[in-house]
């Protein structure tokens, strides 16, 4: 049975040592990452990441609330049940001689891809989309020897111009500072 | 004003209302060290080991609510530290570890006693800092001790280059207010939620609730009475809740859990409501958590919004500082009685007498510390180590105020009673501290007693010497068919070891012996160890072995069940 995945989207500051903060509390909780995205986002000095955690209901509410809590993470939101749209990039290195290149081609254009460079015997295509496509991608140009995959994991965004009110209600933005105890 | 990173560390934590540290120098904090006599309104006490620095910081916190400041130096001087802080994670206790590291230039170049002490600390520490632009030094002191005091307490590092420590820059203050924006510690209670709850509390038939650190933290004891008493509910105080509720009270209940009174256990099985106030469902406070308050509907109230339904599944959470939590709950839960209940629970009580011990002539630790406990009247701070004198002491002392009772819960830290009560006593010169100790523990911080001895700090240890470490061995003679594996040991003379250190020392074998010795250690001005020379074999009951439940829970045979 696949295991269920979460897509948490946490907004972070821009410092040394938050990424590692993140990765060392997904890894001492045991929550498997399945994949890991971060880039600026855009506010500056904040980045954003999309984060896959493998995991039943009780990891889903666990990761995100410890997520919230660590300093240097201003927001969390646990986006899995809303509208999105999800996104991966993928690098494949494939074999590819004279004779059969024009197949591995019209693969690629069916994905919709690129050939983003040519050997004598192989090619790098670049190609973008969810995880289903990509796989099927991935398992398209199999038979030809594929050499290397790199994948950049899933940046993901709720759909439409409001913010998702679900979310919210699952992961309660941070609380007002309202002093100390 | 142009000041040296050290100065401005040494001003900033003067502006703190830092009074004392506890630490030992190394190259890498030298020139912090060397800043030093310009302060002196700021007493330094020289450890022995840095182990006894992070956790004397611990003992002063833990007493006095106020945060515990402890300094070492870079790589090995750092890494003693770890135990300590480690322990004051677990247990949200707030403290500073103030920590030299090498040369910023020299950072990352495996340089002499150079560790990578954030990386190392950062699991078990609140939060922690690398400070490598010396102008950030007074934001960075400022955000340390907010973080370590504020919402739910705990440690905050800062590591400190040594040149950092060195380079003049313009001073410009203390900041007055912490730049945090990603740091929210204590929410707001939702109102709604608070209704919800007193409903459940007008509703329930045996209501339990169940206090732990966090009502001692927020020194919330005269709400908790307050909800108790108004809705009449039993009160259980978890080991590190010890003192949040009155000991003699009669709603009060006692400790639940592994070596709780039976009465506990059967009071958490039985009851259909359980209010857990600021305690986490420890497993050695639940066991098994699944038939864990099996037939109670269950509030969490607590700061920490992780702890919710993290080891037991909640039915209804509030989540913000519990003095906020019981001002609001408490104006409108209905006055109420439950006298069938408490009647219950008193029974249970009768029947299954948890603190009884056999009659011997035996002198054994439960005897020495109930005679303790009368003679302290819950007015003395009592320190413990971990093990088997740890559990007795819990369950034979009695408090009637909060954070008298100081013990390593969560991580179970031997070799806390030592320096932990020395720093207990630097926070309340004015009262008697009592360092229960464990001849195992003690033999694992032992030099911080010449630290008392060189500083007047006048703790009065008592060691319950029964030459094993008793809680293993208890498990051992258990579970492991009494192959005593790695766990019976030779114990140094604790009196000549006493004089050797310039102190007080007594050896007591015998129970008329018991009270006398207390006397005389409470005359004498200074530190004193009695030795007590206890029985070796005898176990803690209640015993729930780890996993269990109520239907697992073992009680002392030695003891007839025929008083009720
Ligand atoms: C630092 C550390 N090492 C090991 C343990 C495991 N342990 C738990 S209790 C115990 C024995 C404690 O012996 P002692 O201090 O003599 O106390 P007693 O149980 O005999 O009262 C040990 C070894 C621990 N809790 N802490």
């Amino acid at each position: 049975m696949a295991v269920p995945r979460q897509i948490l989207v946490a907004l972070v500051e821009d410092k040394p040592g938050v990424l590692n903060r993140v990765a060392g509390l997904f890894r001492r909780r045991g929550f498997n990452i399945a994949s890991l995205a971060v880039g600026h986002s855009e506010t500056p000095n904040m980045s954003r990441m999309t984060i896959v955690v493998e995991g039943d209901e009780g990891v889903r509410q666990q990761a995100a609330r410890q997520l919230r809590k660590l300093i240097g993470v201003m927001e969390v939101r646990d986006i899995t049940d809303d509208a999105i749209v999800a996104r991966e990039l993928t690098l494949i290195k494939v074999k590819a001689l004279p004779d059969n290149r024009s197949d591995i081609i019209s693969i690629v254009e069916i994905f919709r891809g690129d050939i983003v460079d040519v050997e004598p015997d192989s090619m790098v295509i670049q190609a973008t989309g969810d995880e289903n496509k990509i796989e099927a991608l991935h398992k398209m140009l199999k038979p030809f020897g594929v050499l290397e995959i790199m994948r950049t994991g899933q940046v993901a965004m709720v759909r439409g111009s409001a913010e998702s009110t679900k979310n919210l209600s699952q992961v309660r933005p941070k609380f007002k500072d309202i002093g100390g105890v | 004003m142009k000041l040296t990173g050290s100065q401005i560390v040494l001003e900033c934590l003067k502006a703190e209302g830092v009074d004392v540290m506890f630490g030992l120098p190394g190259g890498a904090i030298l020139p912090f060290y060397q800043t030093l006599p310009e302060y002196p309104e700021i007493r330094h006490i020289l450890v022995r080991h840095e182990q006894g620095a992070a956790m004397a910081a611990d003992g002063y916190a833990r007493s006095t609510g106020k945060v515990g400041v402890c300094i070492a130096t870079s790589g090995p001087g750092a890494t003693n530290l770890v135990t300590g802080i480690m322990t004051a994670h677990m247990d949200s206790v707030p403290i500073v570890a103030i920590t030299g590291q090498v040369p910023r230039a020299m950072i990352g170049k495996d340089a002499f006693q150079e560790s990578d002490v954030t990386g190392i600390t950062l699991p078990i520490t609140k939060h922690n800092y690398l400070v490598m632009d010396t102008r950030e030094l007074p934001m960075v002191i400022k955000k340390a001790f907010h973080i370590a005091r504020t919402g739910r307490p705990g440690p905050v590092l800062v590591d400190i280059p040594k040149d950092v420590q060195q380079e003049e820059v313009e001073f410009e203050g203390y900041p007055e207010e912490a730049d945090l924006r990603t740091y929210s510690p204590v929410a707001e209670v939702d109102p709604a939620e608070v209704k919800k709850a007193a409903r459940m509390i007008d509703q329930a038939k045996r209501p339990i609730i169940i206090a732990g650190r966090g009502v001692n933290i927020s020194r919330a004891h005269g709400l908790l009475q307050e909800l108790a008493e108004k809705a009449q509910i039993p009160v259980i105080t978890t080991l590190l809740g010890i003192g949040s509720f009155p000991g003699r009270h009669l709603l009060s209940v006692g400790m639940p859990g592994m070596h709780g009174v039976a009465w506990a256990t059967l009071a958490i099985d039985e009851a259909d409501l359980l209010i857990g106030i600021g305690m986490r469902f420890d497993d050695r406070v639940t066991g098994d958590p699944n038939l864990f308050a099996h037939r109670a509907k269950k509030i969490h109230i607590d700061i920490d919004e992780t702890e919710i339904s993290k080891n037991v599944k909640v039915d209804l959470a509030l989540v913000s500082d519990v003095n906020k939590v019981l001002g609001a709950l408490n104006p409108l839960v209905k006055h109420n009685t439950h006298p069938e209940w408490v009647e219950c629970i008193d029974r249970w009580r009768r029947e299954h007498p948890s603190l009884a011990f056999r009659e011997t002539e035996d002198l054994l630790p439960q005897f020495i510390l109930k005679h303790l406990n009368e003679e302290t009247q819950g007015d003395a701070i009592v320190v413990t180590g971990v093990g088997q004198h740890q559990m007795w002491a819990a369950q034979h002392f009695c408090f009637e105020k909060p954070n008298r009772f100081i013990t390593s819960g969560g991580s179970g830290t031997m070799g806390y009673e030592v320096p932990a009560s020395m720093g207990a006593q630097v926070g309340n010169p004015d009262t008697t501290v009592w360092a229960i100790c464990g001849d195992g523990g003690f033999q694992m911080t032992m030099p911080e007693v010449l630290t008392m001895v060189e500083n007047n700090i006048p703790v009065k240890l008592v060691i319950m010497n029964n030459g094993t470490h008793g809680m293993v061995r208890q498990w051992q003679e258990l579970f492991y068919n009494k192959s005593y594996v790695a766990t019976l040991f030779q114990t140094p003379d604790f009196v000549k070891l006493a004089e050797a250190f310039g102190c007080k020392g007594l050896r007591i074998t015998e129970k008329d012996q018991v009270v006398p010795a207390f006397h005389q250690a409470m005359k004498h001005d200074g530190p004193v160890i009695l030795d007590f020379v206890v029985r070796a074999v005898e176990n803690v009951y209640p015993f729930i072995p780890p996993g269990g439940s109520r239907a697992s829970m073992e009680e002392d045979p030695n003891v007839s069940v025929a008083m009720g």
